[in-house]
């Protein structure tokens, strides 16, 4: 070596690559941190922010439209509507950061459903909690089924899961025979979607879960902090934990209050538990395991994540067999807010939605990017616009445009980042 | 990594002995004998077709060679699979790098080999162990070890692509065309970082056409032509002039002479 120089670092170059860094990762302090939000959201790369202003955004219009939209019924009403696209998201999520698809989930959901409803039927007597366990087991092996062919046989997702969603819509019709229809009697699984917890439950929960949620954040990042490790600064841990605490706090107030016309309803919806208890779940399998690297690292890149000795078509597999298994959960939520699975259940306008839902919230559909909590939010605009259009008496014409111009909106800004990061 | 991992003086790291390979009818590599050492840098270089690709992927176990014996340590091996020669601490980075974008530093530098504590992943060991060997090697131009790889400079990469083998504890880091998509500051970088892995103790194998990279880091030349080694030896006793001629005609009549010693 003769020459030694520095490497040279022109400001514009500087500046783009701040732009691509997460600002937590190397903000020093709160002002530092704020900045660099902006701008990575200018930059294209804006994580949640976004989509939360949106649904404040559509809230507040729909409110100024129909002032019913914001009372502490309808709210809960649209929660309860939105679980099943929330979990039917988060199921998509799985093969969309391996950059596939799954077009089956829809009608392997209402699979689960039909089998939850028949197995408590009086005449099999089955508890509960094995009729949903069978059903979340056999939605798991389909997965399996469909994975192992996509993978083992090298076919296209997209080909193969369309032939799940013809094929399992066929075997739901079958199972539903000539009725139609089939009711659910058992209290417990009706009570998912429209039972409550009492109001001091409601509190308790609550608080447990910010406690249990900041607490772990707070001891994790203190700790890296001590140990010199990338981290925020306290001040946007305590931020993080305050808005959590705050999201709780206003969620068990709307849900407390009285919505029942006639009798009083109060507490917050079991629902809302199984949503936040899959999304949990799923986030730590995502950003804590090794099953959730090989996704990231096979979406990002298969031929590295190959050469680093992952197996491919096992983390492949496995994912569309846990996408088809939180679709079952989808089912039974959709079918105990029905109070029964019919013929009537569209599991193609669900799929689409579910994927509408993924991609509104920020999962990327060319794989590598996505968490649980986009599949959340997304499922969340979707039942806003469903709920809020429907108070307005929209036709169902209109609120299939409306939706397909919001999802339009999004893969283009998620392919603009995309081609943005390209160009760097 | 350490220096407690050179071999005793004496035993080159990795020995080729009559090395053959070819595929149907075409011979792409005849008799190829060369030692490589840790500590230093040795430099394979070579027109197009020379079997300079070849060559490397007969020693991390892509290709089996038809003849002669691979020694690892003096000991015969047979490297049957990338992952076996892998095993022995041989680890190429390709040019394409093989990283994740959307995955940050310390995420590709384990990718594959994380640390996990019963289930969940040791993050805190990972990235403290991936920012030693980032310390070590002086890779100091990151902003910080977690950000996506998509946002790093090709220079950065390849740092990244080669800190990942040190990581691994390699012996012997085979590196293809490491500056071919760099600017110069880059290159400077990349080099600065190939020369301190073998100051490090590892043995390091360079194929590269650049014939500036070569002069600047590397310690003994090995040109091949038209799948015969050409000429091998110190870089000292060779010149531009009589490389570029090694490489074109397989012979060179300035080699004859080195300047300011005797042959």
């Amino acid at each position: 070596m003769t020459d030694v120089r520095e490497p040279e670092v022109t400001p514009g170059a500087a500046a783009d690559a701040e732009l691509a860094v997460a600002p937590e990762l190397m903000a020093t302090s709160l002002s530092d941190y704020l900045r660099g939000s902006y701008l990575r959201i200018r930059g294209g790369e804006s994580g949640v922010l976004p989509v939360v202003a949106g649904i404040i955004l559509i809230s507040a219009l729909f409110q100024t439209l129909n002032s019913n939209f914001l009372t502490a019924g309808n709210l809960v009403n649209l929660l309860i509507q939105g679980a099943a696209y929330m979990l039917l998201a988060m199921g998509e999520v799985y093969p969309l950061l391996l950059g596939e698809i799954d077009l089956s989930i829809g009608y392997v959901s209402g699979i689960g459903g039909i089998i939850t409803a028949e197995l408590v039927k009086q005449q099999y007597g089955w508890p509960w909690w094995a009729a949903i366990l069978v059903a979340l087991l056999t939605c798991a092996v389909i997965g399996l089924v469909q994975g192992t062919i996509i993978t083992r046989l090298g076919l296209p997702s997209f080909v193969v899961t369309l032939a799940g969603l013809l094929g399992w819509q066929g075997v739901m019709l079958l199972m539903l025979g000539t009725g139609g229809s089939l009711p659910i009697n058992n209290t417990t699984i009706n009570n998912i979607a429209s039972g409550n917890l009492t109001p001091l439950a409601s509190w308790v929960v609550m608080l447990a879960i910010v406690a249990v949620f900041g607490g772990r954040m707070w001891l994790r990042e203190s700790r890296r902090r001590k140990s010199g490790l990338v981290a925020p600064p306290a001040s946007l841990t305590l931020i993080k934990i305050a808005g959590a605490a705050l999201a709780g706090i206003a969620v068990v107030l709307i849900c407390n209050t009285n919505r029942g016309p006639l009798t009083p309803i109060r507490g917050v919806p079991w629902v809302v538990l199984v949503v936040l208890g899959v999304l949990a779940m799923q986030t730590i399998l995502l950003s804590r395991t090794k099953f959730g690297r090989y996704l990231y690292a096979i979406g990002g890149n298969p031929e590295a994540a190959r050469r680093a000795g992952v197996n491919l078509a096992m983390i492949r597999t496995v994912a569309f067999s846990l996408a088809s298994m939180t679709a079952g959960i989808a089912g039974i939520v959709y079918a105990s807010r029905l109070r029964s699975v019919s013929t009537a259940l569209d599991g193609g306008t669900l799929v689409l939605y579910a994927v509408a839902a993924a991609v509104i919230g920020g999962t990327s559909l060319f794989g590598g990017r996505g968490k649980a909590i986009h599949a959340v939010l997304g499922g969340l605009v979707i039942a806003v616009l469903d709920n809020g259009m429907g108070l307005q008496g929209y036709s169902a014409a209109a609120k299939f445009v409306v939706t397909a111009l919001v999802l339009l909106a999004a893969v283009t800004i998620d392919s603009l980042a995309r081609r943005g990061r390209i160009a760097r | 990594m350490s220096t407690a991992d050179t071999p005793t003086n004496g035993t080159p790291l990795l020995e080729l002995r009559g090395i053959e390979k070819h595929f149907g009818a075409v011979q792409a590599l005849t008799d190829i004998n060369l030692d490589v050492s840790a500590g230093n840098v040795t430099a394979l270089i070579g027109d197009n077709g020379a079997g300079k690709s070849v060559l490397i992927k007969c020693i991390a176990g892509i290709h089996q060679p038809d003849g002669g014996q691979i020694l690892w340590n003096g000991q015969p091996v047979h490297l049957k699979t990338p992952r076996e020669s892998s095993e022995l601490g041989i680890e190429t980075v390709h040019q394409d790098l093989a990283l994740c974008d959307n995955l940050d530093i310390v995420q590709n530098m384990f990718l594959g080999r994380e640390e996990s504590h019963r289930l969940a992943l040791d993050e805190e060991d990972m990235e403290k162990a991936a920012s030693k060997t980032l310390a070590g090697l002086k890779v100091t131009t990151v902003r910080s070890i977690r950000q996506p790889v998509a946002s790093l400079s090709g220079g950065q990469r390849q740092s990244v692509a080669i800190a990942k083998t040190v990581l691994w504890n390699s012996k012997l880091v085979i590196m293809d065309e490491p500056t071919a998509a760099l600017g110069v500051a880059q290159t400077t970088m990349v080099l600065e970082l190939v020369r301190r892995l073998a100051d490090q103790g590892l043995a390091v194998l360079l194929v590269s056409h650049n014939m500036n990279d070569v002069f600047e880091v590397a310690d003994r030349i090995a040109v091949l032509y038209l799948g015969h080694l050409a000429d091998e030896r110190p870089a000292k006793e060779l010149d531009r002039q009589s490389v570029v001629d090694l490489m074109t005609t397989g012979a060179s009549t300035r080699t004859a002479e080195p300047a300011g010693g005797a042959p």
